[in-house]
């Protein structure tokens, strides 16, 4: 946790320079007759962002707060694996929705999570991922109007169903 | 005696039946839409405007009305029930609701919720009712500085309330305030902030994409790696007697946050563009400083549930006051509103009370009865949301990423802002790590639209001179007692530095 702190308050601080440089790309200063510019409210807040990085890291370097005096790792090895599986559940389940609409994703997730990861048995599993994603399409796209991705045109059979019985 | 007489017949108008028919229904609706992560009183009201065309325009303002309350009440089952909170308004109620229901007190929580936001919603109705015109007068003299003060004095009460980790505190501020003026330079309309050069930031960054991605996916990876795999909060039986002991003791640990709430609440609520999150935020500051116990805030104190949730439903019906006698909106949900009540031939404006009264004055009765109705309706519901808490984690976990990424779409419409949720989720889960206080920032992207412009045309005016902050004579007791605020904890820090410098033997 210790190095964490530090590359974490390194990696900010990186950040809010490069906020504070996006930011001066825009008046940062005080126009005569027309205020202060464009850039002057992000840089200013930038540059504070800039200046608690470096309290952090005085912190850090004193051994003030609680993650620089923990030796323990960032994230042990059940921490990594809960990262990469749910974590990378739902970055896979965003990257579905364009392929296999947003229903279809939902489905699919649902059911690596529930199966796989919450060990429930298949019967809970399938009924849950089918119930779900029918239950979301008639309430926002039947009561609440909004249309989501549908996805690659291959899904277009289903949603023509579906359309069919909402209209 | 003209006004009690006035709302009685308005009274008498909202509980015809099919206005109280639109009440049921639209406090019921704003309860779910309130309760939904990522959908809130703003969603439902701007969702379900075009249907309210087919009823007349009092019935449809009603109708939107009981959506706001319901939306307020709402709100606050997310935050209790899944740590989420259901708008910004609940984000406050998270801070000891949350904590509550981990307690297995999720109960206790929802029914100080539930009676808070009724007190809160009652007091705010008298105030309405009696004081409409003299107090849209005072909030009409407010010019950008006292506006920007009252950001301020906001943004103090963050540092309060992020722990005592100040830099990390004050930075997760600033973070958020730079993420509310990516997009366009409100003023001169120049591309501000285009990040990495991807033209996706040109519309800038909605609150709701980063309050999902903090509380929708950082919040529950950070749950599910700190539990192990093996959540979460029980609730005990939810029995009759339960929820009489539940009022009881919500009754005798919460009147203190409920009264600061539902005044406080109010006050911030009639200002314009100020609205029920902050004032949610600012009674639960100031709850807990005048608190006895400081020290149980965060932990599931009800006094920190209370103030809240009775100042979100306070300012709610705070914020109704400048749209109708004004015609300015007191938070976007009434911007949407006003919008509305153009759409359906009203004026609104202090014209509108002589030439509409049946109108105003329906729709003012109509709050008293839609806060009977709210919390009636609420009450009845807490044993569902009580059977929410119920569920094996493992199932609710991936219900809630679900509706994030659902809620967040139906709200953004853009898969750019749904990836933008995954970053910051992910962001979230790990700043939580290292101890970087969260809220702050989610909340300083709601106000930085409002506090820069204020802070530009207040520099504006004083051709520069910050001066003008305290030299005004409502602006300058506000700014400094923010300044206090925000320099207090730095004080005691460094007396407590020096304190235990002196204590290490040399």
């Amino acid at each position: 946790m210790r190095n964490g702190e530090i590359i974490t308050a390194g990696v900010l601080a990186l950040f809010s320079i490069y906020l504070m440089w996006e930011s001066a790309e825009l008046p940062i200063g005080y126009i005569p007759g027309r205020g202060p510019g464009g850039g002057f409210w992000p840089f200013w807040l930038s540059a504070i962002m800039l200046a608690c990085c470096g309290l952090i890291a005085f912190n850090w370097w004193r051994r003030t707060s609680p993650p620089s005096r923990s030796e323990e790792p960032f994230l042990d090895s059940y921490g990594w694996r809960m990262v990469a599986l749910v974590g990378g559940g739902v970055v896979v389940f965003v990257a579905l929705i364009n392929i296999i609409s947003m229903y279809g994703a939902i489905a699919v997730f649902l059911f690596y999570y529930l199966r796989f990861l919450g060990r429930h048995s298949w019967g809970l599993s399938i009924s849950l991922a089918v119930a779900t994603p029918l239950v979301f399409f008639f309430f926002f796209e039947g009561a609440m109007q909004i249309t989501m991705p549908s996805g690659m045109s291959f899904t277009d059979p289903v949603f023509d169903l579906l359309y069919e019985i909402i209209y | 005696m003209e006004i009690l007489s006035l709302l009685g017949d308005g009274m008498l108008l909202a509980v015809q039946p099919q206005n109280l028919l639109l009440i049921v229904i639209g406090v019921t609706v704003g309860l779910f839409i309130g309760a939904m992560p990522g959908l809130g009183s703003v969603n439902g009201v701007a969702i379900l405007l075009p249907i309210t065309f087919l009823v007349p325009p009092s019935g449809a303002i009603i109708f939107l009305a009981a959506i706001y309350y319901g939306a307020m009440y709402g709100g606050a089952i997310s935050s209790v029930t899944l740590g989420i909170p259901g708008a910004s308004t609940a984000v406050a109620t998270t801070f000891d609701g949350r904590p509550l229901a981990r307690q297995g007190r999720a109960s206790l929580a929802l029914v100080t919720a539930a009676l808070a936001s009724f007190v809160g919603g009652t007091v705010a109705n008298v105030f309405f009712t009696a004081f409409a015109p003299l107090l849209a007068d005072v909030a009409l003299s407010f010019g950008p500085p006292e506006i920007f003060a009252l950001m301020l004095l906001a943004f103090a009460t963050f540092v309060g309330l992020g722990g005592d980790d100040i830099p990390k505190t004050i930075f997760s501020i600033c973070f958020g305030l730079v993420l509310g003026a990516i997009g366009f330079d409100q003023i001169s309309g120049a591309p501000r902030l285009v990040l990495f050069d991807i033209t996706g930031f040109l519309q800038g960054i909605g609150f709701l994409v980063l309050a999902i991605g903090v509380y929708g996916i950082g919040e529950m990876l950070w749950t599910i790696e700190q539990s192990r795999g093996d959540v979460e909060s029980t609730n005990p039986k939810m029995t009759m007697r339960g929820m009489a002991a539940d009022t009881a003791e919500a009754t005798r640990r919460g009147w203190k946050g409920t009264a600061i709430g539902s005044v406080l609440g109010f006050f911030v609520g009639i200002l314009p563009a100020a609205g029920a999150t902050p004032a949610s935020l600012m009674s639960y500051g100031v709850a807990k400083m005048v608190s006895r116990v400081p020290h149980e805030f965060g932990r599931g104190n009800p006094d920190g549930v209370a103030a809240p949730e009775a100042a979100n439903n306070s300012a709610s019906t705070g914020s109704m006051l400048p749209m109708l006698t004004l015609g300015i909106p007191g938070s976007p949900t009434t911007a949407i509103l006003l919008g509305g009540m153009v759409i359906w031939g009203l004026v609104p404006g202090p014209l509108l009370f002589v030439q509409e009264t049946e109108f105003v004055w329906g729709l003012i009765g109509s709050f008293y009865i839609s806060n009977v109705a709210a919390v009636l309706i609420n009450l009845a519901f807490i044993p569902v949301f009580i059977w929410m808490l119920r569920m094996p984690f493992t199932i609710l976990a991936p219900m809630i990423f679900v509706l994030s990424i659902a809620g967040g779409f139906a709200a953004t419409r853009d898969m750019f802002d749904i990836w933008l949720i995954v970053i910051f989720g992910l962001g979230a889960f790990v700043l939580r790590r290292f101890d970087y206080p969260l809220a702050p920032a989610v909340l300083a992207i709601v106000l930085g639209p409002i506090a820069e412009p204020t802070l530009r045309q207040s520099l504006l005016l004083s051709s520069g001179d910050p001066s003008i902050f305290f030299t005004r004579p409502v602006a300058a007791p506000i700014t400094i007692i923010a300044l206090i605020l925000l320099f207090l904890p730095a004080v005691k820090l460094l007396r407590r530095g020096r304190g235990k410098s002196g204590a290490e033997p040399s």
